[in-house]
């Protein structure tokens, strides 16, 4: 959250960008803190910044600087719109995997936040797709590593580092992806009034944790993944919104027209058959919610990374424990899912929700993160959990940024 | 390592590790003192075979305090000399440590040794219909860990990515002796800094990894292999690009020039289609009926390109003899040539056809034979360099073709190395990829991971910062020219 004292900056290019880091370390002993904004989409995510003097927007930095169709790469500054973006790969017949949850959000800013759509579940995230990138580290100085071809594993892989680090560590300002042929066509299989317990595993959290072997009971939404799988879905989404026989379950084939026709055909009948009683049709748009978060601004937003097997049982403890506050949308092929409360929730309820399933989960990597909050409720809140390798990142931080002048307060461990 | 700390060292692992994890006898030291780049040599001072991660923690511990460096090894099979022994050091093997620890089919993963053949996880899988994607041509022998440590790709990345798309967390050893599990294990998107990705590919220089966690995925429907014999690279290439334009994403797409498959035919008698200048193997997997389609895109893209043969498999038997020449192609090099390098370099699949031909300029200047064998889909070539050690003067005119094709790479905006490493094979090429800058950032995160320096010291970098100096601002005047790195070494 960025205060009204703060001067915004806007540099045209990276060597702009540089002479306000560089000024921002050269203001007195103690220097200026920066925070790093995109189209502030996202600016209401992370924890409360600790200081902030100087806003520097990237988006004086926009445009493609390069694209070879016959390569399947794109090198664009980190200003640029992803959907300005797509919309010029889009007449090439290419696109990039990876999706905002926000119309206007900018490439920076979907890497630095490691935002990713419903198509993670078959091609990963930025982090994935980022095959060589350029910052401006806080001491000023402009650093790249990767390079342009997709294949490349000379040297450490920094964008590995910034992808997801919330701007603590550098100012993106070009980044370089590997991209994919755009899809001759598409289909959502999508089966709407799915009840809820057929979602969800009642009965709260088993006793012991999921890493001891705690059970977790299939259901049977959760089974129709590992049946699909051979049918190779670009995304498998849930959405649990509103009544109890009211959720949804949207399958996304993408490729040839023939092979689309006849892969929905075969997930159709797979999910109508695991789906007793629910009507599943084969439609050529995507539900209304797909890829939107279930929070908007001054809502609260989780987001939710499960080992597949562990959803229902989580989802069903969340929705116990808040019934209809509760919304739930995501990719219940990879197990990242958002979870939305009204800002009005008892913060004791959510506090001790949070605590119950991350120790339920310890041991399995998987995390429950408060992605956004208003800052009343934020500060009190541990919003990212036990965070594996802390001490690493720590350190990470303190040879990057030693000064902390970037983003101080918004990521993990108050780094 | 003087001789007395190196005694006292073996003392005390013997004693916590027992005697038989502890190699003091020079000769058999000495059979470690290569990986599978063999012109480079060093006996270890000591060899360490750790049988659990407790074992390994307990060794990196003993070596933190005597301030003495370590390398971690798995089979040995690496060619980038990544896994080179320090003449002072340590080389801690993993070899003993070969377990899969789980399998969790409904979770999509495994929990492995770094020890754990890479082939031996598929095997455990298969018979469920599942697999590892990352197939390295040495996937027989390699061990995980060194592939974590390499990021290894295989013939499949282009599809599927390398190592590091495939592992999601991991058991880390730090270089001060602690065991942290890192990464999402059995989820995804962990809280904090991707230090998952930053190990995964950091050849052995932030840790050594003690388990790894993979990402199992489901067998495709369908799997088809064709074979197609052109009359020379530049049909072959052609047809390269003509299926990108065509908007496919092959499982592989491999070739071989008219060398390589003389080399392979005298070898395995993989029986190529004749007269062929060159051969492309384009694998195709997925649902059936896309499969089925693309398939006749890839025939009729062929047949456009003139294609003299095209050959099809569709079991295992088939598809294994149209892959027995490519996969022995390396090894079936040393049929016709007394001695050979093998390069790993990378360019923009745009730039094949010219590149190629730069290389057949090279190597006829220098009066030196070149096999190319490669990946074409991702753009990443094997350049095969020949020569014969007797003669007088052809190691270092094979020597400048090899490094004359890397530079090749670089002034196409490529890479010089998809997946063997830089090693210490090509740390003298970083300067030319990566201005000084690039390469003092880099070393920023060995810094936070590895302060004393003490993990695989001496590799990927030619010139090794040191993590007291903290970062300051330089004007361009006093950076350091690109290029004195070279002159340094």
């Amino acid at each position: 959250m960025v205060t009204n004292a703060a001067s915004l900056v806007r540099p045209a290019d990276v060597a702009g960008v540089v002479d306000v880091v560089r000024s921002a370390g050269a203001a007195g002993p103690v220097g200026r803190t920066l925070t790093i904004q995109g189209a502030g989409t996202k600016a209401a995510w992370g924890g409360s910044l600790t200081a902030v003097d100087i806003v520097l927007s990237t988006t004086g930095l926009t445009g493609v600087v390069a694209h070879e169709p016959g390569d399947r790469v794109v090198t664009v500054r980190s200003g640029t719109p992803l959907r300005e973006l797509q919309e010029t790969l889009a007449a090439a017949g290419q696109r990039l995997c990876v999706e905002s949850g926000y119309d206007d959000a900018t490439i920076g800013g979907v890497l630095a936040s490691g935002e990713a759509g419903p198509l993670r579940l078959r091609y990963g995230s930025g982090r994935d797709l980022l095959i060589g990138v350029e910052f401006v580290r806080a001491d000023g100085v402009v650093a790249r590593s990767g390079g342009r071809v997709v294949k490349n594993v000379a040297g450490y892989d920094l964008g590995r580092l910034l992808c997801g680090s919330f701007g603590t560590v550098g100012v993106i300002t070009t980044a370089t992806f590997r991209l994919h042929p755009r899809p001759a066509a598409s289909a959502w299989v999508v089966a709407a009034g799915v009840r809820k317990d057929a979602l969800l595993s009642p009965g709260g959290l088993p006793p012991g944790g999921l890493a001891d072997g705690a059970g977790t009971r299939e259901r049977a939404a959760i089974a129709v993944l590992a049946d699909i799988a051979t049918m190779v879905p670009s995304a498998v989404e849930g959405n649990l919104d509103g009544p109890d026989d009211a959720g949804e379950v949207a399958v996304l084939v993408e490729g040839s027209p023939a092979g689309v026709a006849a892969r929905a055909r075969t997930v159709q009948a797979l999910m109508a058959d695991q789906l007793a009683g629910v009507d599943v049709a084969v439609v050529a748009q995507p539900p209304s919610w797909w890829g939107r978060y279930p929070f908007g601004d001054g809502d609260i937003g989780l987001k939710l990374a499960l080992p597949v097997t562990a959803v229902p049982v989580v989802l069903a403890t969340l929705h116990e424990r808040f019934s209809a506050l509760l919304t739930v949308r995501g990719s219940l092929g990879s197990g990242v899912l958002y979870a939305g409360l009204p800002a009005t929730v008892d913060v004791r309820l959510l506090t001790d929700a949070l605590a119950d399933v991350r120790a339920w989960l310890a041991g399995t990597g998987g995390s429950v993160v408060v992605v956004t909050a208003p800052p009343s409720i934020r500060d009190g809140l541990d919003l990212w959990g036990e965070v594996a390798g802390l001490s690493l990142m720590r350190r990470l931080k303190a040879q990057f940024d030693p000064a902390g002048r970037f983003t101080a307060g918004r990521f993990v461990g108050g780094l | 390592m003087s001789a007395a700390t190196a005694t006292e060292l073996a003392r005390r692992l013997r004693a916590r590790l027992g005697a038989s994890a502890v190699v003091t006898d020079e000769a058999a030291r000495r059979t470690y003192e290569c990986d599978g780049l063999a012109h480079y040599r060093t006996v270890p001072a000591l060899v360490v075979l750790p049988e659990s991660a407790e074992q390994v923690r307990t060794v990196v511990r003993e070596c933190h305090e005597a301030g003495v460096p370590w390398v971690a090894r798995g089979s040995g099979t690496g060619l980038s000399g990544g896994a080179l022994p320090h003449a002072d050091g340590v080389l801690i093997v993993t070899s003993r440590m070969r377990r899969i620890l789980s399998i969790d089919l409904a979770n999509g993963r495994a929990v492995v040794e770094p020890g754990v053949i890479n082939l031996a996880i598929s095997r455990a899988v298969a018979d469920d219909g599942w697999f590892y994607a990352p197939d390295p041509s040495s996937q027989s022998v390699c061990s995980i860990g060194g592939n974590v440590a390499e990021n290894s790709g295989g013939a499949k990345c282009v599809k599927y990515g390398f190592t590091v798309h495939h592992v999601t967390g991991l058991e880390l050893c730090t270089s001060e002796g602690e065991l942290i599990r890192i990464g999402s294990w059995l989820a995804a998107d962990a809280p904090g800094y991707d230090l998952t990705g930053l190990v995964v590919g950091s050849e052995g220089t932030l840790g050594i990894v003690t388990k790894v966690v993979v990402r199992l995925l489901r067998r495709p429907e369908q799997v088809t292999t064709l074979l197609a014999g052109f009359p020379s690279m530049a049909e072959a290439g052609a047809a390269t690009s003509a299926l990108v334009a065509a908007g496919l994403v092959p499982a592989a797409v491999e070739m071989m020039d008219a060398l390589a498959i003389s080399a392979a035919e005298q070898a395995v008698a993989c029986r190529y289609p004749e007269g062929a200048g060159a051969v492309l193997i384009v694998e195709l997997d997925g649902p059936a009926v896309e499969v089925a389609e693309e398939e006749w895109t890839v025939r009729e893209v062929f047949a456009d390109c003139g294609a003299i043969e095209v050959r099809r498999a569709v079991d295992e038997a088939e598809r294994a003899e149209i892959w027995k020449g490519r996969k022995s192609a390396f090894a079936a090099v040393g049929r016709i040539s007394r001695n050979y390098i093998v390069q790993d370099g990378v360019i923009p699949r745009t730039s094949l056809a010219s590149v190629l031909a730069s290389i057949d300029e090279l190597a006829r200047a220098a009066g030196i034979r070149v096999a190319n064998v490669f990946h074409a889909g991702d753009g990443n070539l094997h350049p095969l360099v020949l020569y014969d050690e007797t003669v007088p003067g052809e190691l270092d005119a094979a020597l400048s073709v090899s490094g004359a094709i890397l530079d090749l790479c670089l002034a196409h905006g490529g890479s010089i190395t998809g997946e063997h490493g830089v090693g210490v094979d090509k740390m003298a090429k970083m300067p030319r990829m990566f201005s000084a800058d690039d390469l003092q950032t880099m070393q920023l995160l060995r810094c936070a991971f590895d302060p004393p320096g003490l993990a695989n010291p001496g590799k990927i970098f030619p010139t090794p910062r040191l993590c007291g100096e903290p970062p300051r601002p330089r004007s361009a005047e006093s950076a350091p020219g690109i290029h004195q790195g070279i002159e340094i070494w």
